[in-house]
């Protein structure tokens, strides 16, 4: 154990993810919010729900060293002339930040007024000050809670926009079918998409968050299908002959790249986004599938390739020249590009065939140097990892005992630590939404 | 030359016809015309033989009987076709499977005289027998000759076992024309779900190659991945996984 530790040790000095790039973790401490409305029965749990996903998603943010509750001072201010900044900035809360306010419910409406203060400068406390007003239910109480966390990320974490509004798509288990599910970042509000009744795999959410790209078996196989989450319904979507999947969408929105076998062998294809004008990048015989654009500039995509064996991951153009091999050996597979460019997450079984004792975890690698680190030890089969836009994390799917009936999701910082399950088993293939 | 002996023909051939009406003519002249029936052998004492067969009823389902009747007379030998010599005058029930003509003979002193009747026999619509069979051959035969093929972990190359059963499936199938196949792709377990479909598809495709350059007509084939979506043995082991790792040749309909 102290061996493995060591060693990743070593690896994460080769590079430096979003997570450790710009600030050091700042010391942020959250306080209850004071409950402002008359005792009201709806106010309390909406206020306790309101409070645990403001703290998660600070906690989870990957920037913040979070004071524990347990070293919280006693009181719970709820605007600024009631707290006492020397009692948050000593020890033993010793917070650089304090993140406080006010939570209200009456007639049917939530306030929330939030407020995040400098405890080390006692002149011009005030960085943050936000005022919230919705409708009174337990997913509104989330979405306050997310958006504040979301503002105090993007002003501490170096202007990146935080990820407690986004979504992650991906294949729930249901009988012997597959369809297509979407949920909160943080696990909360798992809700169905498509009820096609078949095989529905490998959901790739637009960057405009406007429609979900994914494959569908039919009578003819596995074709790339669409689902309009404006209208609320499946939209036409060209079918090809032969085998067609694992869509991906252009940063742009334009363009969506996929695997199709309609020559006879599975090449990739790159199409506009209604499936018009497809044109073949690969041609090399043995499955080429998995294809990821460079989400930083649109002009690359990685993707796995079998044409000298087990499958490998690769990088070329977008137009099918510069082809690269990435990994040297093993089983690779399911690539995700992360948002600045720099880095390919994918599954890897360095040591893979029959009786090997390899196991298939997430690696990053960074694309300048082809240089790795292993984000996930011990933990079962890992597959399907894919970058939060913030690129500070990383969902992927997880089986402990390496059943597929087991897989459940999860997501970890971009360095492998902060792990956390989001869903339990019969969940597959998550894909975190662009913003 | 020609005109002349045109010419000459047409006078002689006008002369032969005027000779033949004048023979007829003067035939029609003469005595009264010959009773045909006192021609022949016998001295014209003996009578003809008469016959008469009927059937009752004359329409029957299958399985059902129907009775025959028949008399004679001047008749020395009763015959009835497919139930042998009979009395002179009888009866006779009677199954036919399928409608029948019964042909009586009488011969007698006199000559001979038939007498026929005809007994349809309801054939109930046969029970959904396949119209397309015997081109299509059965369902087991296919499973029989048209093998599933195998393969090695993370491979789409046919094996030699895997090229023989090809071989023979390509026999049946271009021996039966009206067969349409499916060839389903599958995958074991193992391994990552997009990239097996893809390899799935290699599979599927690799024997419909094989039996494409045997001679099997490719529009008869159709070819879908299944990956590792469709498990057909569910436990983590290598007999299972391999089981797993086969292109499955199915009849399309």
């Amino acid at each position: 154990m102290m061996l493995l530790s060591a060693a990743t040790l070593c690896a994460q000095d080769w590079f430096k993810t979003e997570t450790s790039a710009g600030v050091s973790n700042i010391r942020i401490a959250v306080a209850d919010f004071k409950a402002v409305s008359a005792p009201d029965p709806q106010t309390t749990p909406l206020k306790h729900t309101f409070d645990t996903t403001l703290y998660n998603d600070l906690a989870n943010a990957g920037i913040f060293d979070i004071v524990s509750k347990s070293l919280l001072p006693q009181t719970t201010p709820g605007a600024p002339a009631e707290i006492s900044l020397q009692q948050w900035s000593n020890a033993p809360a010793s917070a650089a930040m304090v993140a406080f306010g006010a939570f209200g419910a009456s007639s049917g409406r939530l306030t929330v007024s939030g407020y995040l203060f400098d405890a080390k400068n006692a002149q011009y406390p005030q960085v943050l000050a936000k005022q919230y007003s919705e409708d009174a239910n337990e997913d509104m109480a989330r979405q306050i809670a997310h958006r504040f966390a979301d503002e105090i990320i993007f002003r501490l974490g170096g202007g990146i926009p935080g990820i407690a509004e986004t979504k992650i798509y991906y294949v729930k288990l249901a009988g012997g079918d597959k369809e297509i599910w979407a949920m909160d970042y943080d696990g909360a509000n798992q809700h169905e998409i498509t009820h096609l009744g078949t095989v529905s795999i490998s959901p790739r959410i637009a960057p405009d968050n406007s429609r979900v790209a994914f494959s569908s078996l039919g009578r003819e196989g596995f074709q790339i299908r669409m689902y309009s989450l404006l209208l609320n319904r499946m939209v036409n979507f060209p079918s090809a002959g032969g085998t067609n999947l694992s869509p991906a969408w252009s940063p742009n929105g334009h363009d969506l790249a996929f695997s199709s076998s309609r020559s006879g062998d599975p090449e990739i294809y790159v199409a506009d986004s209604n499936g018009g004008a497809a044109r073949r990048v690969t041609s090399f015989r043995g499955p080429d599938v998995s294809p990821v654009f460079n989400p930083k500039t649109g002009s690359q995509i990685a993707w796995i390739s079998g044409r000298t064996g087990l499958p490998q991951l690769y990088i070329m153009d977008a137009d099918g020249s510069a082809v690269t091999r990435m990994t040297d050996g093993g089983y690779a597979t399911s690539p995700s590009w992360s948002p600045n460019g720099q880095f390919l997450a994918f599954a890897w079984d360095r040591k893979y065939g029959p009786g090997a004792p390899g196991g298939q975890d997430i690696y990053v690698m960074e694309v300048a140097t082809k240089r790795w680190i292993q984000l996930t030890h011990d933990i079962g089969r890992c597959d399907f990892p894919s970058w939060s836009p913030d690129g500070r994390h990383i969902v992927f799917a997880n089986s402990p005992d390496g059943r597929a009936s087991s897989m459940r999701i999860s997501s970890m910082l971009a360095d492998g630590t902060g792990r956390r399950s989001l869903t339990g088993p019969g969940a597959d293939m998550p894909n975190w939404s662009w913003k | 030359m020609n005109v002349s002996h045109a010419s000459l023909r047409k006078a002689l051939m006008m002369v032969a016809v005027a000779a033949a009406l004048g023979t007829v003519t003067g035939c029609h002249k003469k005595d009264k015309p010959v009773n045909p029936a006192t021609l022949g052998p016998m001295p014209a004492t003996v009578a003809a033989p008469t016959a008469n067969l009927t059937a009752e009823p004359a329409t029957i389902d299958l399985g059902g009987s129907v009775v025959l009747n028949w008399r004679t007379t001047n008749a020395t030998v009763v015959t009835i076709d497919g139930i042998g010599e009979v009395p002179a005058n009888g009866t006779q029930t009677v199954s036919p499977s399928t409608s029948t003509n019964f042909h009586l003979v009488a011969k007698g002193d006199g000559g001979s005289t038939e007498a026929n009747v005809r007994v349809t026999v309801r054939v109930p619509q046969a029970p959904a027998a396949p119209a397309d069979n015997g081109d299509m051959g059965s369902e087991a035969a296919f499973h029989q000759n048209v093998q599933d093929v195998f393969f090695d972990y993370d491979s789409y190359d046919l094996r030699p076992d895997a090229q023989s059963s090809a071989r023979t499936a390509a026999t049946y199938l271009n021996a039966h024309t009206g067969i349409k196949l499916v060839i389903g792709g599958y995958c074991d377990e193992r391994g990552s779900a997009e990239y097996n479909l893809a390899l799935g598809e290699n599979r599927a495709n690799a024997a419909k190659t094989a039996l494409v350059s045997a001679g099997v007509n490719a529009s008869r084939i159709r070819v879908i991945s299944y990956g590792k979506e469709k498990q057909f043995c569910t436990e983590a082991n290598e007999s299972c996984w391999q089981q797993n790792r086969r292109a499955q040749f199915s009849m399309d309909r």
